[in-house]
């Protein structure tokens, strides 16, 4: 980064025929390093002054090679590396890996196992959402939210803990259902848990979302036309706070999402405020989903009829699921062996990302912070 | 080649009706209002007790199945070498070798594996559990035990005595939660009602 | 009698010194007080090691890690103006002190423009800021600084206006006679704090404090997220210490204490029967109910961005002000005010 000159000598300045002063433009490395950043992203700003005229992410920082590690890996092992990608919502990297295998090896899974996944998954989401929530309260300076938020995380991960022995990678889910069924308990320190989120819920929203000093922050800032997400492939709570209503577990319902009764929050203009109030309200729904499946959580098996070792017939299938942050999409390509020949990966964080260079046109240096903080990504799913 | 995306409201299936936001709820309200409302949820959580607890003075009850730590049972180990081919890191290093046990009685002993050397890095090891989940002879176990940092990373690896130490804070099997059956078996529907029979 | 003691000139002298020093170990208390605050605030417990009882050395132990640090001026920088700047830093916040009354004649010098240079003592810091940003010779520094003066010569203002009208009221530029007025000396002998009429001036001038020390939400300039510590990014160990640290928490209680005397009746009890407690312990009292608002307020709001922050004091603050005084003329038109 060039610095020609340092403050305390004469600045060069350009009198224009017109008379106004032309500054030099300043380009600017946010990151790798830095704190407001959900990993190693690194974005290149050429700002005038306090405006930036130009800003770029340049990820890679952190790509680790995992589609080509999944070619080297069985199932079961591949399933323990996966939640490594998006390392906030474990879950539901694994799930539609499990459900590529299902579809293409024609595996029935067993209603118990169903709901429990769906179980999973939802606290998942929940445990996803309130991390965000969090961290964005405090780019933006608020200091106590993140971690009011880390205390509701608190009493799920537990209830996670308890069922799968992790509190972030899990590694639980096989093609066919889960590793092993859930111990006693689970289902009474879920519930609690989830009652608990009901009732903080609210502080969240009137500690941020009603507070004028973060509706000036957030409101209208970084706004996204529907047009330009949906070019961009832009998916999950980004594209629906843009105001289109696409979810995945509407509109191709995996596991059993068709049996629940949930709505979809949908912002209507686009901005970071929107996006947060998506946020919100999703893990809103999420929580009611995880209700009812814990209620109804029906007796029976908690694997379904699985050979002992997985080979998998030859084929290529795509399957599809709903992450917390947007559509995670898998294209694994087998010839036969146990191992996939080729698996390909279709992570939200990177589509999301993509359409960042664009929002980042005319705002100031502090929006940046929170423009990057509304965008919900996380750089190991973006790098893989 | 010019790509037909599809309208958007395509994209929504069809009857849908999605809960739009209702920004009017949160931004139109008095000027100042948000913020008091603010500072009372703050001044609430003030004089409520605090939820830290305080390590190393107190500590949490870990649940039985946290993956703290691999301990290993030597008697049960048959040096089959499957952990450690399952590993994805391939931080199980197994060293045996064969001997003949005598059998009294017998002409002929029994060949069996005698376990060298089993060590575990875990500065390696990603805690997936596949290895104590394979073994077939449950030589290896889970144990939520978490406080084994290490100054300098070699002292990660631990050997087999360190392992078999571990042992004493191996949790026993816990109970499942209601309406567990165990994995399905072949020839019955996935809740376990064999197939054929009237429902 | 006691008044005898105290019109001894050695100890008065002794008294004098004794403020300023205690002046440190009060910034060490109040910065513990704050961390143990904002813990409870965020359902934690905040120090709990350092010293035993609750972490109180905590601050101490903070100190003393910045005094073990190492002395870094960087190669472009400017080495006097960069020393310089610890050194004006604490003593604007320190001059406060000189006219804040704990009692009728407990008071280091009771200027007669007290408040005008209550008000003047602490706009030095804005000079300070500039000074440390310039002489960093780091593009950061300089634009945290930039920001940072603006802030602080926009926020001046609304302090000022909301403080002229509690000098209308009074009559007097003098802490004393502003204390006095709110109470023995009032037009109705009535002990009324001019909080009560101040129902906009109060507000105002607290705002305006916590943006003159760039305290959440007023603190842009020393946003971390984005220029880590603006124009003292530069300032390390014990330059940082007593350059950024110990003189905001000096300032903060230098002007809550400003406050409290002249909107909350300072060393005068809420009623005149209760006058037998000490007038310094009601100033404790009020100026730790202003601390503990300002402390409060860190910790439950995001922060303003600067352009917000502009227009919040040219838009909002000043045109209230400026009503405030209107009505406090008005007011002054009555008999009983």
């Amino acid at each position: 980064m060039s610095d020609q000159t340092p403050p305390g000598a004469p600045q060069q300045a350009v009198l224009t025929g017109a008379g106004t002063l032309r500054t030099e433009e300043m380009i600017l490395n946010v990151g790798p390093q830095h704190p407001a950043t959900h990993g190693v992203l690194r974005v290149m700003v050429t700002l005038d002054g306090e405006r930036i005229v130009h800003g770029e992410p340049v990820i890679g920082y952190m790509h680790r090679g995992h589609e080509k590690l999944l070619e080297q890996r069985d199932f079961r092992q591949i399933t323990n590396l996966l939640s490594r990608m998006d390392w906030l919502s474990g879950i539901n990297n694994e799930i539609p890996a499990s459900i590529a295998v299902e579809r293409l090896m024609e595996l029935e899974v067993p209603r118990r196992a169903t709901y429990l996944r769906v179980i999973l998954a939802e606290i998942n989401r929940i445990l996803n959402h309130l991390m965000f929530t969090g961290s964005f309260g405090l780019e933006l300076g608020a200091t106590t939210p993140v971690m009011y938020a880390f205390r509701e995380r608190e009493l799920l991960q537990q209830a996670m803990e308890m069922a799968t022995g992790g509190r972030m990678h899990f590694g639980f889910i096989r093609p066919g259902g889960l590793k092993e069924d859930v111990p006693k308990g689970f289902v009474a320190l879920a519930l609690k848990g989830i009652r608990q989120l009901q009732k903080a819920i609210p502080d969240y929203e009137n500690l941020l979302m009603g507070s004028e000093i973060f509706k000036a922050r957030t409101v209208g800032v970084g706004r996204l036309s529907t047009e330009r997400a949906l070019d961009h492939g832009v998916s999950g709570p980004i594209l629906r706070a843009c105001g289109v209503a696409y979810d995945v577990r509407k509109a191709e319902p995996y596991l059993n999402y068709d049996e629940f009764d949930f709505d979809i929050p949908v912002g209507t203009t686009g901005d970071a405020y929107d996006r947060f109030f998506v946020l919100i309200e999703e893990m809103k729904e999420s929580a009611k989903i995880a209700e009812q499946a814990l209620i109804d959580l029906p007796a029976g098996s908690h694997l379904g009829d699985v050979p002992k070792r997985l080979t998998l017939p030859k084929g290529e299938i795509y399957s599809r699921a709903e992450n917390p942050l947007g559509e995670l999409g898998y294209f694994l390509v087998s010839d036969g062996d146990a191992k996939p020949y080729r698996m390909k990966v279709r992570t939200p964080s990177f589509s999301n990302i993509s359409v960042v260079s664009h929002m980042l046109e005319g705002i100031y240096m502090p929006d940046l912070i929170a423009v990057l903080g509304s965008m919900f990504f996380v750089v190991g799913d973006i790098d893989r | 080649m010019a790509i037909e995306k599809p309208p958007v409201d395509e994209l929504v299936p069809r009857g849908e009706q999605p809960r739009t936001l209702s920004p009017s709820k949160h931004k139109k309200r008095t000027f100042g209002t948000g913020m008091l409302k603010g500072l009372s949820i703050t001044f609430r959580h003030l004089i409520s007790k605090p939820v830290t607890v305080q390590y190393p003075d107190e500590k949490d009850l870990l649940p039985p199945r946290s993956r703290g730590v691999i301990a290993l049972k030597e008697e049960n180990c048959t040096v089959c070498m499957l952990c450690a081919r399952e590993c994805p890191d391939w931080c199980i290093y197994i060293e045996g070798h064969k001997s003949t046990r005598e059998i009294p009685g017998k002409k002929r002993g029994k060949k069996v594996n005698i376990l060298d050397r089993f060590a575990i890095d875990y500065a390696l090891c990603m805690y997936c559990g596949i290895c104590v989940e394979v073994c077939p002879y449950d030589a290896l176990f889970w144990a939520p035990e978490y406080e084994y940092a290490e100054h300098d990373i070699t002292g990660l690896t631990h050997e087999m005595d360190t392992l078999k130490d571990w042992m004493y804070s191996v949790p026993p099997p816990e109970e499942l939660e209601d309406g567990a059956m165990g994995p399905a078996v072949k020839n019955q529907l996935p809740d376990n009602t064999p197939k054929g029979e009237g429902g | 009698m006691i008044e005898e003691v105290f019109a001894n000139p050695y100890i008065q002298l002794a008294l004098k010194l004794g403020v300023l020093m205690i002046l440190l170990p009060a910034t060490l208390a109040l910065g513990w007080v704050e961390l143990k605050i904002g813990a409870h605030i965020q359902h934690r417990m905040g120090p709990m090691y350092p010293g035993g009882f609750h972490g109180w050395a905590q601050t101490v132990a903070d100190g003393i890690k910045f005094v073990l640090k190492e002395n870094v001026v960087p190669r472009n920088a400017d080495r006097v103006v960069f020393s310089m700047v610890p050194f004006i830093t604490m003593l604007g916040a320190a001059l406060i002190f000189v006219v804040i009354p704990a009692g009728q004649n407990l008071v280091i010098e009771d200027l007669e423009v007290g408040l005008f240079y209550v008000l003047a003592a602490s706009s030095i810091g804005v000079i300070a800021v500039l000074m440390a940003g310039w002489s960093s010779a780091n593009k950061f520094s300089l634009l945290g600084a930039l920001r940072a003066a603006a802030q602080l010569i926009a926020y001046e203002l609304p302090l000022v206006l909301s403080a002229s009208a509690v000098a209308m009221l009074a009559g007097s530029l003098s802490l004393v006679d502003i204390v006095q007025a709110q109470g023995p000396a009032s037009p109705t002998g009535l002990y009324i704090p001019f909080a009560v009429y101040q129902v906009l001036g109060f507000p105002i001038f607290l705002c305006a404090v916590t943006a003159e020390l760039t305290r959440p939400p007023f603190d842009m300039p020393v946003a971390e997220a984005e220029l880590i510590t603006g124009p003292w990014t530069e300032y390390t160990g014990i330059r940082f210490a007593f350059g950024f640290f110990a003189p905001e928490y000096i300032a903060m209680i230098g002007l809550a204490a400003v406050g409290a005397t002249i909107y909350l009746g300072g060393y005068l009890p809420p009623v005149p029967a209760l006058d037998f407690i000490p007038g310094i312990i009601w100033l404790l009292l009020k100026t730790g109910a202003i601390l503990f608002l300002l402390i409060w307020v860190r910790w439950s709001f995001p922060r303003l961005r600067e352009d917000q922050l502009q227009k919040f004091a040219w838009k909002v603050l000043i045109p209230l002000a400026l009503l405030n005084i209107f009505v406090t003329g008005a007011l002054k038109l009555t008999p009983w005010v």
